[in-house]
């Protein structure tokens, strides 16, 4: 105990502290450090992994059999368009059923709903989200395909990109909403408030005034929404039916293959991914489409996302 | 860190010992990034002695006060530019410590925030981390009565702290801080969240207690100041030439009667009499 | 408006009047049709779940109720009528292990170090930037990582007497596929932790990881469990990565054994169960389908539902 008449004479010594808590820690934050790393070093991994077969593709892969009539890898036939058309298909359809309705749950949710149907309409929402893809997938093929894609074209397939689309869709609108609902209930009250006090209605008040306030953060949730979509596999992989390979299509009562189904097509059912020539290396190569997409995709998002908080 | 502080154990006929410098405060000028919050601030701190930080809100004095124990450093953009110096050593040294600062010069805050746990708990934390080993029961004792908190929660020591009341929590606060057996208690506005009563309680304890530490205290109430407080130290603000930002600086200095009776300072006179802020 | 007419009209109007104007509203059908197209937005996107459930429960309640200790505990066969899930079961089981073994500590960790200790440098707010487009990646990406690194480099690792397609190898890729899930969620978890909390700690003199360990985690203790649990419902659903690592979607002997010894030999999951069985023709493989589905529902939905109470009671309790 330090004595009281006259000052301690400290030194620095007195103030290095125990060495033991120190170790520890340094320890501790080298640990912390490492695990935070590693996100980066996934990154990496990612894209080290894909760049290289992908490369093999590339510069291997005869020119003329990118731009044909299909995707059938095993018969050394890749046709990108085929992919791609397939996937934007799948898209829009996802966003015609998602767009609509997460975005009407998510007015109704921020503007409208009395706190407690809100309360009990948040957590359904989120079970939505919950429920894993292959369970959308086989919904898709057993229910949208013959209840509702089948009634829509007398044309349609049992297996069909639109029952997927719709599946796909379906799985986004948790999604939307929660986005959208949040980019709502940020715009401040007081504009609102501002909007009433000149004896707006609720609906001209929600149209002109919440709505053009909350933009960045739904234009952010419809990007988002796209790329999930672009990535989706499981849905398309089940309902859309084209296992083996696809045709060049443009019909959404026909199966057709997206990029991420024909990744997992080629993995599936011969328990190892094979075939002749570039098949392995042709996954690789459509992977790295689909990663930058999506990646240029969430990075456009993450800017809309960004000025929402700046502006309020 | 075994042997028990001594609080509430005190001879109450103990003389007022001031003299020796605790700190010494040399040209001290915090940034916040690229903001200056206070400049060229020079100062001593006597042992024994409250020390009370006055002046209009945004001028500084929690920046000041939060660089005797280098709270400063949790904060990624704070800067802090000259000399501290306590009893000699320079706080701001890369071998100090800033953890063993803290120990010694304890820190109250604004609103009282006892951790989440029980009382026993809030006060036995800071020497469990410091290294005691075995019963801290005499600690927390004393401490609790160090702060004059004993006799109402000795029977609760098994409850949270969080169930007493502002006063009770604040005074749990000043246990905490006491029970690591700190030099320097460092107090930003102990007591604005409180009311008169509380208040009052707070203001006796700090007489009391100065006998064994030196304490520093930011307040708005200038009459708590006044009554409390050897010395005084008035802060303001003047707005730089560069920049449109304003700047904090001490602009007096010296104990706390002439402060408020005759200052040496239009702007401090103007202060206390209640003509600016 | 009425309220703010000048006193020396106040006699001129009769209280009826004033009583029209406050409440005689325009009658406002385009607010009345837009409120109802909202509310069947929410309808819809409820009933869909609804209907899911139900169209599931229907379809798999022969199975279920005819023979349900049988089918849990029975394995793969080539007959609907006798099929199991016990090998699927088992699996999943594993991928939830793995996912609490690895993506827990390291996501947690590497929250603490990017909210708790990082200054905001650009390394960290690099880090932070690159988690967010982590979390955005699409599963089958991550599949193709595990293809390449767990089971064509380190397969002599994950699983030698299964070239690498190994319950190891999906367990590890599925920890790395949810990692970014862990760390975001734990992240808001931290950043919820009250200021002042952190600076009673520091306050007396305790260390970075002390006042984390002792006040920090214990505050944020209720949200990072949730984002947990929800992470690990995530992962017990997917079917993609595992695709690509090599589960096996046809026939399947052994691979029912709970002795961890066997992780490296080849697996199926869950998720993958249902796939291969909806690719297969006829009512009675539709049936099985849908039974288990309603197990994977259950499993999942129970570990998000779990989550969500966990994180509502926590969010009041705190106000
Ligand atoms: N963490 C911070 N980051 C940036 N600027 C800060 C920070 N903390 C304080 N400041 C700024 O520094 C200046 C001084 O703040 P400080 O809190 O020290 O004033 P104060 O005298 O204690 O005021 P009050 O009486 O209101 O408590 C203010 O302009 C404030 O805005
Ligand atoms: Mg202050």
């Amino acid at each position: 105990m330090s004595d009281l008449t006259t000052p301690a004479a400290y030194t620095l010594e007195d103030f290095r502290g125990s060495r033991k808590r120190m170790r520890t820690e340094h320890l501790v934050r080298a640990v912390l450090f490492l695990a935070a790393l590693l996100s980066i070093v996934i990154s990496v991994l990612i894209v080290a992994s894909l760049v290289g077969e992908a490369w093999t593709f590339v510069s291997q892969v005869e020119a003329a059999s990118l731009w044909s009539d299909g995707w059938f890898p095993r018969r050394g036939i890749y046709d990108i368009k085929t992919l791609l058309t397939g996937t934007l298909i799948v898209t829009v359809i996802a966003m015609a059923v998602a767009m609509p309705l997460g975005l009407g749950a998510a007015i109704y949710l921020s503007e409208y709903a009395p706190a407690g149907v809100r309360k009990l309409l948040k957590p359904v929402l989120e079970i939505l989200a919950g429920i894993p893809s292959v369970v959308l997938g086989f919904f898709a093929l057993t229910f949208l395909s013959p209840v509702i894609v089948q009634r829509l074209s007398s044309e349609a397939t049992q297996f069909n990109i639109a029952a997927a689309g719709i599946g796909v869709g379906i799985l986004t609108i948790p999604l939307v909403a929660s986005i959208s609902e949040d980019a709502m209930r940020s715009v401040p009250a007081a504009l609102r408030e501002a909007s009433y006090g000149l004896g707006a209605r609720k609906i001209t008040t929600t149209i002109r005034v919440v709505i053009p306030a909350a933009v960045s953060g739904l234009v952010a949730a419809f990007i988002v929404a796209v790329s999930r979509a672009i990535g989706e596999t499981m849905v398309v992989f089940i309902a859309a039916g084209a296992t083996g390979g696809s045709l060049f299509s443009t019909d959404p009562f026909k199966p057709g293959q997206t990029m991420t189904a024909a990744i997992a097509s080629q993995a599936a059912g011969t328990d190892q991914v094979r075939g002749a020539g570039l098949t392995f290396q042709s996954l690789f190569f459509v992977a790295l489409l689909l990663f930058a997409i999506t990646l240029v995709l969430n990075v456009l998002a993450g800017r809309f996302v960004q000025r929402v908080r700046q502006a309020y | 860190m075994t042997d028990a502080p001594m609080v509430g154990s005190m001879p109450t006929s103990a003389p007022s010992r001031g003299g020796a410098t605790v700190f010494d405060v040399h040209d001290v000028s915090v940034h916040y990034g690229d903001f200056r919050a206070v400049r060229d601030v020079s100062m001593q701190v006597k042992q024994h002695q409250i020390t009370a930080f006055i002046g209009p809100s945004g001028c500084g004095k929690s920046t000041m006060l939060r660089c005797f124990n280098r709270m400063n450093d949790l904060i990624d953009t704070a800067r802090v530019e000259g000399d501290i110096s306590y009893h000699g050593v320079d706080l701001y040294d890369p071998a100090v410590n800033p953890v063993e600062v803290r120990r010694r010069i304890g820190m109250v805050f604004q609103k009282p925030n006892p951790f989440p746990k029980s009382i026993y708990d809030n006060v036995a934390y800071g020497p469990k981390v410091a290294g005691a080993k075995g019963n801290l029961d005499d600690v927390v004792e004393q401490a609790l009565q160090g702060a004059a908190l004993w006799d109402e929660v000795k029977d609760r020591l098994k409850e949270s702290g969080m169930s007493l009341s502002g006063g009770q929590q604040q005074r749990l606060c000043i246990a905490r801080a006491i029970a690591t057996d700190p030099e320097v208690l460092l107090m930003d506005e102990p007591c604005s969240a409180l009311d008169p009563i509380a208040t009052g309680r707070i203001e006796d304890l700090m007489v009391e207690i100065k006998e064994r530490y030196t304490i520093i205290i930011v307040t708005h109430n200038m009459q708590q100041a006044a009554r409390v407080s050897d010395r005084t130290a008035f802060f303001t603000t003047e707005v730089s030439e560069e920049s449109d930002r304003r700047t904090g600086l001490l602009v007096e200095f010296s104990d706390t009667d002439k402060i408020f009776t005759n200052p040496a300072d239009e702007r401090t006179e103007n202060y206390v009499t209640g003509r600016f802020g | 408006m009425a309220l703010t007419t000048p006193a020396a009209q106040v006699g001129a109007i009769v209280p009826e009047q004033v009583r029209r104007q406050l409440t005689g509203r325009r009658s406002d059908t385009a607010g009345r049709i837009f409120q109802a197209v909202l509310i069947g937005a929410v309808a819809a996107s409820v009933a869909v779940l609804g209907v899911l459930v139900y169209d599931m429960v229907q379809t798999g309640s022969g199975t279920l109720t005819g023979r349900l200790g049988d089918f849990l505990t029975g394995s793969l066969r080539s007959q609907p009528g006798e099929s199991g899930l016990l090998q699927g079961l088992r699996g999943t089981f594993y991928i939830g292990v793995f996912t609490v073994v690895f993506a827990f500590p390291i996501g947690v960790g590497a929250a603490i170090y990017l909210e708790e200790y990082a200054s905001k440098s650009r390394l960290s707010r690099f880090i932070d930037l690159n988690i967010r487009n982590l979390a955005g990646v699409p599963s089958v990406v991550y599949g193709i990582l595990g293809l390449a690194i767990f089971v064509k480099a380190l397969g002599s690792f994950t699983g030698p007497s299964s070239q690498g397609r190994s319950l190891i190898s999906a367990g590890l890729t599925l920890a790395i596929l949810v990692l970014p899930i862990v760390i975001i969620t734990a992240s808001e978890a931290l950043r919820a932790v009250p200021g002042s909390l952190r600076e009673a700690g520091y306050g007396v003199g305790a260390t970075r990881w002390e006042v984390t360990r002792d006040h920090v985690l214990p505050y944020a203790a209720p949200g990072i469990l949730t984002g947990t649990v929800l992470a690990l419902a995530r992962a017990m659903g997917e079917a993609a990565p595992l695709i690509l690592v090599g589960a096996v979607t046809g026939f399947l002997s052994g691979g029912t054994e709970l002795d961890p010894t066997t992780l490296g030999d080849r697996f199926t999951a869950m998720p993958i169960i249902i796939t291969t069985w909806a690719g297969r023709p006829g009512p009675e493989w539709e049936q099985a389908t849908a039974a288990a589905i309603v197990v994977l529902l259950v499993v999942v939905l129970l570990a998000n539902a779990v989550a969500i109470l966990l994180r509502n009671h926590y969010e009041k309790k705190r106000g």
